[in-house]
C-alpha cells in the first residue's frame, strides 16, 4: 500500500473524509498528495488559546507559507509541525497532526526522532559555537546516520552543496561558523537541518535578519530545495510569501481565515479579512 | 471593509490614478458629443477644436501610464488595488483610442462641410455617438463606484450601436448606387459610422474591465453582437 492510499484508509477510519475533501474543492492533484495534515488544532497556552480549530494540509514538495499579523497563531502553528511546543511549560495541544498519515502527537512517537524528519530554521541564524564542519556533522553524529569518517564527510559536503555554501566555505571548514556572515549562517543552518535527511523543513522567517542579496539567495534555496522537500515557512514579507510560495495560508487572531493557492490568495481572496490584511488597510 | 490603507499616500497614489482615468473620460465624452455636433452642423470651427484638444487625452493617457508603473514599483499592490492598478492602464488605452475615433471624425467633417447632406444620416450618426456617449458616462459611473451590474449593462448596450450603423450602413450602399457623385461623401459617412461603432466596442471592453476589477474574474465572451456589415451585400439589381 502506497503513501496516499494508506492516508485515504485512514482518513476515511477517522471520519474525516468529507471535510477534507471539502478543502479540496477546485484544488489541483499535485495537492492530494499531503504531506502533513492538521485536524482541528487547538493550542493553549496556559489559560490562553492560541490556535482554534486549524485544519490545514500542507502539500509534499512544495512551499506553504502561513502569513498573518503579528500574534495571529502562525508561529505557534508551525511549532506544532515538529512539537517544538513541547518544550514550552504549560503549553497543550488538541487535535491530530499527521505527518505521512501517522499522528505526531501519538505517545508512541519519540519527538527527537521526529524533529529529525521534521526539521527548522529559525529567524536568527543559529550556528553551533563550533567549526563549519562540525555544525553540519553534529546531526547525523547522534542520529548515527554515518557509519564511518569518510561517510560524515560526504554528508557534510553534499549538504553545504545542497544548501548552496559549499564553494563560499570549503577552504575553511575547520573555521568556526559563527564566523560566517548573517546569510552564510543561515545558509549553514540549512544545510544543518538538511544532514540529517529530513522529509519537512520548517522555517520562521528565515530572511528576516537579512539583506535582500542574503534573502534572495535562500528564496532560490527554497526554490531548488522543493523538488526534494516540504518546505513551510512563516514570514512577515509577503513579498517573499508571494515569491517563494505555492500555497499560503493566512491566520488571523488564531484562526485558518483562508488557504489555496498563492496566485489567488494575492489576486482574489475571498475573505475580507484576507484582502485588508494583503492590501494593507486597516482591518 | 475599511477603504482606507494604514498608509495614507498609498490611498493617494490610488485616489491619483483613478482621477487621471476620470478626467480623460471627462474630455473624451465632450471629444465625441463636439465631433458629432461639427459634423451635423458642418462646423469647421469646432471640428479644429476637437482635432487639437486630443493631444490632451494622448498625454493623460501617458500619466496614467507612468502613475502605473511607479506605483506597481513603490508599492506592491494586491488584491483589489493590484486589479484597480492594472485595468487602468487598459482603460485609459481604450479611451485614448475613442479620442482618436472622434478626431477622425473631426477631420471627416472638415471635409463633409464642404458637400451636400446626403438623406438623414447626419441624424442617425448623431444618435449613434448619443449612445456611445451615454455608455461611456454610465462605464465611467460604473468605474468610479465600483459597480459590476452597471458595467455589465453598459456592455449589452452596444447591440443597439450595432444595429444602428447596419441600417446606416445599408442606406449609404443605396445612397452611392443611386448616385455615383456621392460616393465621397458616402465614404466618408461610412467610416464615421464605423468609428461610432469601435467607439462602443472600446466602451464595451472598458465595461469588462471595470467587471474584473470589482470581481476578479472576467465576463464571459457570450455578449450579443450585431455588427452585419463586414457580411453585408447589397445586389445593383435590388434597388432597380
Amino acid at each position: 500500500m502506497d503513501t496516499s492510499t494508506q492516508l485515504n484508509t485512514e482518513l476515511n477510519q477517522q471520519h474525516l473524509r468529507p471535510q477534507i475533501d471539502k478543502q479540496l474543492e477546485g484544488v489541483g492533484d499535485a495537492a492530494l498528495k499531503a504531506k502533513i495534515e492538521a485536524s482541528e488544532v487547538n493550542v493553549f497556552y496556559g489559560e490562553n488559546q492560541a490556535l482554534y480549530d486549524v485544519n490545514l494540509k500542507i502539500g509534499e514538495r512544495s512551499v506553504t507559507a502561513l502569513i498573518g499579523p503579528s500574534g495571529c497563531g502562525k508561529s505557534t502553528f508551525i511549532r506544532t509541525l515538529n512539537r517544538m511546543n513541547d518544550i514550552i511549560e504549560g503549553c497543550r495541544v488538541t487535535g491530530r497532526i499527521t505527518l505521512d498519515g501517522q499522528n505526531i502527537y501519538d505517545p508512541g512517537v519519540d519527538p527527537v526522532q521526529l524533529r529529525a524528519r521534521v526539521g527548522m530554521v529559525f529567524q536568527k541564524p543559529n550556528p553551533f559555537p563550533k567549526s563549519i564542519f562540525d555544525n553540519i556533522a553534529y546531526g547525523p553524529k547522534i542520529h548515527g546516520l554515518a557509519s564511518s569518517k569518510s561517510e560524515l564527510e560526504e554528508i557534510v559536503v553534499t549538504s553545504l552543496r545542497k544548501a548552496g555554501i559549499f564553494d563560499e566555505v570549503k577552504d575553511r571548514l575547520s573555521e568556526p561558523g559563527t564566523g560566517l556572515s548573517g546569510g552564510q549562517q543561515q545558509r549553514l543552518c540549512i544545510a544543518r537541518a538538511i544532514a540529517v535527511s529530513p522529509d519537512v523543513i520548517l522555517m520562521d522567517e528565515p530572511c528576516s535578519a537579512l539583506d535582500p542579496i542574503a534573502t534572495a539567495r535562500i528564496e532560490e534555496l527554497m526554490d531548488e530545495l522543493k523538488e526534494n522537500y516540504t518546505i513551510v515557512i512563516v514570514t512577515h514579507s509577503m513579498q517573499q510569501a508571494a515569491r517563494v510560495s505555492q500555497r499560503t495560508a493566512f491566520f488571523h487572531l488564531g484562526k485558518l481565515v483562508e488557504e489555496g493557492e498563492t496566485e489567488t490568495i494575492f489576486t482574489t481572496p475571498k475573505d475580507e479579512r484576507t484582502e485588508s490584511y494583503i492590501t494593507g488597510r486597516i482591518g | 471593509m475599511s477603504n482606507d490603507h494604514i498608509v495614507k499616500s498609498f490611498d493617494e497614489d490610488l485616489n491619483h490614478i483613478e482621477s487621471l482615468v476620470m478626467e480623460m473620460g471627462g474630455l473624451v465624452e465632450v471629444q465625441i458629443s463636439n465631433a458629432a455636433s461639427a459634423l451635423s452642423q458642418r462646423n469647421v470651427e469646432l471640428s479644429e477644436n476637437v482635432i487639437s484638444n486630443d493631444k490632451k487625452i494622448d498625454a493623460l493617457e501617458r500619466e496614467v501610464d507612468s502613475a502605473v508603473v511607479r506605483i506597481l514599483a513603490l508599492r506592491h499592490p494586491k488584491a483589489q488595488d493590484l486589479r484597480a492598478v492594472v485595468v487602468a492602464p487598459k482603460i485609459a488605452s481604450n479611451l485614448e483610442r475613442i479620442g482618436d475615433y472622434s478626431k477622425n471624425i473631426a477631420k471627416r467633417s472638415i471635409v463633409l462641410a464642404r458637400t451636400q447632406k446626403i438623406g438623414s444620416a447626419d441624424e442617425t450618426i448623431k444618435r449613434m455617438s448619443g449612445l456611445v456617449q451615454d455608455m461611456i458616462k454610465d462605464v465611467l459611473d460604473a468605474y468610479i463606484k465600483r459597480d459590476a451590474i452597471t458595467a455589465d449593462n453598459v456592455r449589452l448596450r452596444d447591440e443597439a450601436v450595432d444595429q444602428m450603423h447596419n441600417t446606416l450602413f445599408r442606406e449609404l450602399l443605396t445612397y452611392m448606387m443611386e448616385d455615383p457623385r456621392a460616393i465621397s461623401s458616402c465614404m466618408h459617412l461610412l467610416f464615421t459610422a464605423k468609428n461610432i461603432e469601435r467607439m462602443g466596442d472600446h466602451t464595451t471592453s472598458i465595461a469588462e474591465q471595470v467587471y474584473y476589477m470589482v470581481n476578479g474574474e472576467n465576463l464571459d465572451d457570450d455578449r450579443p453582437k450585431s455588427d452585419k456589415t463586414s457580411s453585408t451585400m447589397i445586389e445593383p439589381t435590388s434597388t432597380n
